[in-house]
């Protein structure tokens, strides 16, 4: 039982950075078409900006606020230099296009940086734990899923009470009409990437404050899993990429908890075999994007 | 200042495609221009290169006598067109509302959108009673009427209609020529894209015949109604 207890909580947190990277993946995607892959590096750079915020003395709180700004600057300034130059092209040609902003950002973080893991270290008040029914819980995980829950409790509502996400939803269904009623796309656009960028700073938050270090691989590996998860919930479809994001997160706690040992080098071999087996049953994903026919 | 629209050799190209070549369009001040034509004659890409949407390759575009050529569609926009576009378009996954907020909101004037929305409701009660409804749910006439009212958020002097009576039922096709009839009457410039020929002809002032992106005829209604090119163009696709 408090075995159980222990694991969802964990398996929720884990399925709750899935989540949040998975949507701001599919909310650029259902926008412009852009498979981002560079989105593990704006995670990365909001962890070096805690790191570097903490390095020169900003109390924790005001270094996790500038980490998460500092992801939200970066998703700006790749649309700007990058992406935006590439708008309308096809959806191969913004993949490479981002494979090639992820490999330089990833050298100029070696480079720049350190190619070693820098530690992040946060008060030890923050690591504690709390008891419920026998069960240990930890704060970290607990708080995550708090800031995962509110972040994409706030997103929906600025998608769905907001002029700005009016436009988005609009824009997500056909940008050109949009802008043929005088709405500037650049701005909707770019609206798209901050609030990528955003949940990319929360993210590297949650998943720095849980591991203690940054390294310039951090966001990659989380990020890998998040496009599973906009695929497995349905390529540019929001509450897909959300629901399919808790998915992964929990069939990886569960696979870890419950697999005989000798069974775990296939962890991730059994995950991404159970996703294949969802989506051969469910082709365009858990839950389909409305026009899932784009590009 | 007599002309709403004035094109001069216009080109727009899809890569090696030529879809218009050197085409003259005027449409006066307060009046139905009809540009007609076959399939694929360069009517749509005519329209949306007035609209900012396509690059125009040579050419240039004056709106209300001031050139246009190449300005972005916000800026269009602001210089008083709007586009009822072929498809109809309407955001079918936001309510009927939302698609004329969103138009409005170009206005950047909170209560004057506001305003105008009670006006297109009152203007196409149906879109009253639909309001709360996803406008993908709205049958294809109501779309259109959708599509209009949306294009009339932003208040333009000069509508371009790519297509309005496509697909719809006979009943719902009179609606919305005599919509247009109004908007006409109201003095709104219009330039209407008919594939239905004879109906467009009743209604303008003015109008143009395209085949193969080129302009072939250009005159009064009654002119070419009998016009052996008209029958051409439509044969030519």
């Amino acid at each position: 039982m408090d075995l159980i207890l222990q694991q969802t909580i964990n398996a929720i947190s884990l399925g709750g950075v899935y989540a949040m990277l998975a949507l701001g993946l599919a909310i650029v995607f259902s926008i412009v078409g852009l498979i981002n892959f560079a989105h593990g590096d704006i995670m990365t750079f909001g962890g070096y900006g805690i790191f570097l915020s903490l390095a020169f003395g900003f109390p924790p709180v005001a270094a996790l606020t500038i980490g998460i700004g500092a992801a939200v600057v970066m998703a700006l300034a790749l649309e700007r230099t990058a992406f935006r130059a590439m708008r309308g092209a096809d959806v191969v040609i913004l993949l490479i296009t981002s494979f090639a902003v992820s490999e330089i950002l990833k050298v100029l973080f070696q480079n720049g940086i350190s190619a070693r893991p820098v530690p992040i270290s946060l008060p030890a008040s923050w690591s504690g734990t709390y008891q419920i029914g026998g069960a240990t819980i930890g704060v970290v995980p607990t708080v995550s899923i708090l800031v995962a829950f509110g972040s994409l409790a706030g997103l929906t509502w600025v998608l769905r009470r907001t002029a700005t996400g009016m436009a988005m939803r609009a824009a997500a269904q056909d940008l050109e009409m949009l802008r043929l009623l005088g709405v500037r796309a650049n701005r909707v656009v770019a609206v798209a990437f901050a609030l990528s960028g955003l949940l990319a700073g929360i993210a590297a938050v949650i998943w720095t404050a849980q591991r203690g270090s940054v390294d310039p691989m951090m966001g990659f590996f989380p990020v890998l899993k998040a496009f599973i998860a906009t695929v497995l919930g349905g390529l540019g479809s929001l509450g897909g990429a959300v629901l399919a994001g808790f998915v992964i997160g929990a069939l990886e706690v569960m696979t870890q908890a419950f697999l005989p040992d000798s069974l775990s080098p296939y962890r991730d071999a059994i995950v991404l075999g159970l996703v294949i087996a969802a989506l051969l049953w469910r082709p365009d994903g858990l839950l389909p994007a409305a026009n899932a026919n784009r590009s | 200042m007599d002309t709403a629209l004035e094109i001069r050799g216009l080109d727009v190209r899809y890569g090696a495609v030529q879809a218009t070549r050197g085409v003259d369009l005027t449409a006066p001040l307060g009046g139905v221009t009809a540009l007609l034509g076959a399939n694929g004659a360069g009517k749509s890409s005519t329209v949306m290169a007035i609209a900012g949407a396509r690059r125009i390759a040579g050419g240039t575009v004056s709106i209300f006598g001031r050139d246009m050529t190449g300005a972005a569609p916000d800026a269009i926009v602001r210089a008083g067109v709007a586009i009822s576009p072929e498809g109809r378009r309407v955001f079918s996954a936001l309510s009927v509302e939302e698609n004329l907020t969103l138009a409005g909101s170009v206005l950047g004037d909170p209560a004057r959108a506001a305003d105008r929305k009670a006006r297109m409701i009152e203007r196409f009660p149906i879109l009253g009673e639909r309001r709360r409804q996803l406008a993908g749910l709205l049958s294809g006439g109501e779309q259109q009427m959708l599509a209009v009212a949306r294009a009339l958020m932003s208040g333009p002097r000069l509508l371009l209609m790519d297509e309005p009576s496509l697909g719809l039922a006979p009943q719902m096709v009179d609606r919305i020529f005599a919509i247009i009839e109004d908007l006409r009457d109201e003095g709104i410039s219009i330039l209407l894209v008919e594939q239905n020929a004879a109906l467009a002809l009743d209604v303008a002032d003015h109008a143009v015949i395209l085949a193969n992106g080129a302009v072939v005829a250009a005159g009064k209604p009654a002119d070419l109604r009998n016009d052996s090119l008209l029958q051409a163009a439509y044969l030519a696709a």
